[in-house]
C-alpha cells in the first residue's frame, strides 16, 4: 500500500526533486560560468548555457595563458599560482590526515582495548575538549606557533591537527570497543605483543571505519580556511581555500572575472567531489553514526 | 606483554602492565592534547585578563577587558547580529532538514538521493560563499535575473543591511541542510515500525502520526541536532570573511568575525581573548539549557 503512487506521494516526490535540484543548481552554475567568456558574460546573465563556450577561464587560472590573453578575457592579469596552491593543499591535507588518524587510532586502542587505572576519567577529559570552541584555543595556538617561529611554514599549519582530535579518538574507540576479545586473546597465547595485536588485528579489522574517518578528515582539512588563513598567508605555503579568498579580493570591483573565479572554485572543489563520488556510500552511511551520541 | 587473563591474580598484574603500554599508545595524542588543547585553553583564559599586542609580553590588567566589553557597542552589535543569524539559521535549517528526512524516509532509501543532498556539505565554505556571491550578484546574478523575470525588483542581497544576515544564513542552510537531514534520517530509522503499525490500526492520519508519534520520538535526536547546529552557527566566519567582511555598516559583523578583527587586524589580543571566553561561556550555558529544557536523555519510547 505504501508503494503505490497516490497523489500525496506524487507531491512528496515533486518536493524532494525540487530540493535536490536546488542543491545541484549552484554546481551547474559554477560549471556554466567557468566555461563562459568573461567579457560576454555580463551581456547574457540569464543564459542557461555557457556564454561563448571557451576553456579560457581554466587556462587563465592554471597559468596556461599569457598576461595579455588573460587581461583581454577580463582577468586581472595577476599571476595565479594554482598548481602551487594545489600542491600545498595536498601536502597539508595528506600529512594531517595520515598522522591524525594514525595517532588517534593508537589512542583509541589504549582507551578501548587496554585496562589501566583512570582510563575512563582520562577519556572523559579528552572528550571534554570537544566543548571548547575553536576560536578560544586558536588565539593562544597562534601565539605559540608564532613564538616557535613557525608562521608561514607547513609545520605551523599542520601541527595543531597532526596528533589527534577528540572526535577522531571517539569515533575509532566506538569501533574498537566492539571487537571480539577472543581474537586478541588467541593472539596473546601465540605470543603476540600489543604492537602486533594493534597492527596485525585491530587495524586490519577496522579498515572500513578507519578509511571513513580518513576520508572525512581529508575533506575537513582540505576545506579548512580559518587556521591556514592565520598562519599560512605567504605564497609558498598558501593552500587553495586561502588562495581563493585572495583571488576574490584581487578581482576588479567593476567587472569581476566571474568566469575565472568560478573556474578556480570548481578546480578547488573537484578533488573533494571526486573523493565523494568514489566513497559516497561510506560517507553518507557514517553521518548517522558520527552525529548522534 | 604476553600475559593471559585466565587467573585472577594475574589480572592485577596485567592491569599494571597495560598502563605502561597505554602510556606508549597514548603518548602522541597526549602531546597534541596538552600542547594544542589544554595549554591554549588555560593560556587563553589568562590572556583575557591582559593587555597584549603580540609585540610585547602580555601585561596583566585585571578585569579591564571585561569592563571594556560592557561599554563596547560593537561587541553588543556583534552579539545581536550573531543571535539573529543563529535563529534564522537553526529555525529554517531544522524545518527543512526534518522535511527532507521525512521525504526520504517515506519515499526512498536511495544512496544517490542521500548523496546529492549531502554534496554541498563536503564543499569548502569558501567555495560555497563564492558561488553564491556570484549567483546573488545585484546586477548579473542569476537569482536576481529570475526575480526580474517574475516581476520582482532585484535585491541587493549582500549590500542591503536588512538582507545581509538572512542571505548569509540562507547560504549556510543550503550547505548544511543535507547533513542535518541525514542526522534526522538516522533518528527516524531508530523508531520501531510497530509504533507506526499500531497508529495505522487506530486510524491515525498522516499528520496526526507525524505530530503525535514521529516528532516526539525524534526528540532526543532533534535536541542533539539543535545543540550541534547551534554551537556550529555561533562560529560562522568563512562565509562572512569571503563575502561581506562585516558590512554593510556592521550588519554582518558577527562575534567570530569581530574577535578575528580585534586579534589579527588590530592586534588587540587580550581583548579578543576575553571576548572568546565570553563566547565560550555563552555556548556552554546555552547548550546546557537546551539539554536540560528539552530533556535530551529521555526518550518517549516506553
Amino acid at each position: 500500500m505504501r508503494k503505490s503512487l497516490t497523489p500525496g506521494r506524487t507531491v512528496a516526490w515533486v518536493v524532494l526533486i525540487v530540493l535536490m535540484l536546488l542543491t545541484l543548481f549552484p554546481f551547474y552554475w559554477m560549471l556554466r560560468t567557468a566555461l563562459s567568456d568573461n567579457t560576454q558574460l555580463a551581456g547574457h546573465p540569464s543564459s542557461l548555457l555557457p556564454v561563448e563556450t571557451t576553456l579560457g577561464a581554466f587556462k587563465r587560472v592554471l597559468g596556461l595563458s599569457t598576461v595579455e590573453e588573460a587581461q583581454a578575457q577580463g582577468g586581472s592579469g595577476a599571476a595565479v599560482n594554482f598548481w602551487l596552491y594545489l600542491r600545498n593543499s595536498l601536502i597539508v591535507s595528506t600529512v594531517t590526515t595520515v598522522s591524525q588518524v594514525f595517532f588517534s587510532a593508537m589512542a583509541a586502542y589504549a582507551f578501548a582495548r587496554l585496562r589501566w587505572p583512570g582510563r575512563d576519567k582520562v577519556f572523559a577529559l579528552f572528550l571534554a575538549a570537544l566543548m571548547v570552541p575553536p576560536i578560544f584555543t586558536t588565539l593562544p595556538n597562534f601565539v605559540l606557533i608564532k613564538n616557535l617561529g613557525l608562521l608561514n611554514s607547513f609545520a605551523g599549519i599542520i601541527l595543531p591537527g597532526a596528533f589527534m582530535t577528540p572526535f577522531a579518538i571517539f569515533f575509532l574507540r566506538q569501533f574498537f570497543l566492539g571487537i571480539n576479545r577472543e581474537l586478541e586473546e588467541a593472539a596473546m597465547i601465540d605470543g603476540a605483543g600489543h604492537r602486533k595485536i594493534f597492527f596485525g588485528i585491530i587495524i586490519p579489522i577496522s579498515a572500513a571505519p578507519i578509511a571513513t574517518l580518513a576520508i572525512l578528515t581529508y575533506i575537513n582539512s582540505w576545506n579548512d580556511y580559518f587556521w591556514p588563513l592565520l598562519v599560512g598567508q605567504q605564497e609558498n605555503v598558501r593552500v587553495l581555500t586561502v588562495a581563493l579568498g585572495v583571488f576574490r579580493s584581487q578581482t576588479p570591483q567593476g567587472g569581476p572575472d566571474w568566469a575565472g573565479l568560478m573556474a578556480a572554485t570548481l578546480i578547488a572543489a573537484l578533488p573533494m567531489i571526486v573523493l565523494f563520488l568514489a566513497f559516497a556510500k561510506r560517507i553518507t552511511n557514517s553521518i548517522g553514526f558520527s552525529g548522534i551520541k | 606483554m604476553a600475559v593471559t587473563t585466565s587467573a585472577p591474580p594475574k589480572r592485577r598484574r596485567r592491569s599494571l602492565g597495560d598502563l605502561k603500554v597505554a602510556m606508549i599508545f597514548l603518548a602522541p595524542a597526549t602531546v597534541g592534547f596538552v600542547v594544542f588543547y589544554i595549554w591554549p585553553t588555560l593560556r587563553g583564559a589568562y590572556l583575557s585578563f591582559t593587555e597584549y599586542s603580540l609585540l610585547q609580553a602580555p601585561e596583566f590588567n585585571g578585569l579591564q577587558n571585561y569592563e571594556r566589553m560592557i561599554h563596547d557597542s560593537f561587541f553588543w552589535n556583534a552579539l545581536v547580529v550573531t543571535v539573529e543569524y543563529v535563529v534564522i539559521n537553526i529555525g529554517l535549517q531544522t524545518v527543512l532538514a526534518v522535511l527532507i528526512a521525512m521525504l526520504m524516509y517515506r519515499l526512498t532509501k536511495s544512496i544517490t538521493v542521500r548523496a546529492v543532498i549531502l554534496l554541498p556539505y563536503l564543499i569548502a565554505n569558501v567555495v560555497v560563499a563564492l558561488v553564491w556571491y556570484w549567483m546573488l550578484d545585484f546586477q548579473v546574478g542569476i537569482v536576481n535575473q529570475g526575480l526580474t523575470l517574475i516581476g520582482i525588483d532585484p535585491v541587493a542581497f549582500f549590500g542591503d543591511s536588512h538582507w545581509a544576515i538572512p542571505t548569509v544564513a540562507g547560504i549556510n542552510i543550503w550547505r548544511h541542510m543535507g547533513y542535518t537531514a541525514l542526522l534526522v534520517f538516522a533518528g527516524l530509522q531508530t523508531i520501531p515500525s510497530y509504533v507506526y503499525e499500531a497508529a495505522e490500526v487506530d486510524g491515525s492520519s498522516e499528520m496526526q502520526t507525524f505530530w503525535r508519534i514521529t516528532l516526539p520520538l525524534l526528540r532526543p535526536v532533534l535536541v542533539m541536532v539543535l545543540v550541534v547546529t547551534m554551537i556550529g552557527s555561533f562560529q560562522i566566519f568563512d562565509t562572512i570573511a569571503v563575502t561581506t567582511q562585516g558590512g554593510p555598516i556592521n550588519a554582518t559583523r558577527v562575534i567570530y568575525y569581530y574577535i578575528y578583527e580585534r586579534a589579527f587586524t588590530r592586534f588587540d589580543f587580550g581583548y579578543a581573548s576575553a571576548m572568546a571566553l565570553v563566547l565560550f561561556a555563552i555556548l556552554a550555558v546555552v547548550s546546557l539549557l537546551q539539554l536540560r529544557l528539552l530533556r535530551a536523555k529521555e526518550s518517549d519510547l516506553a
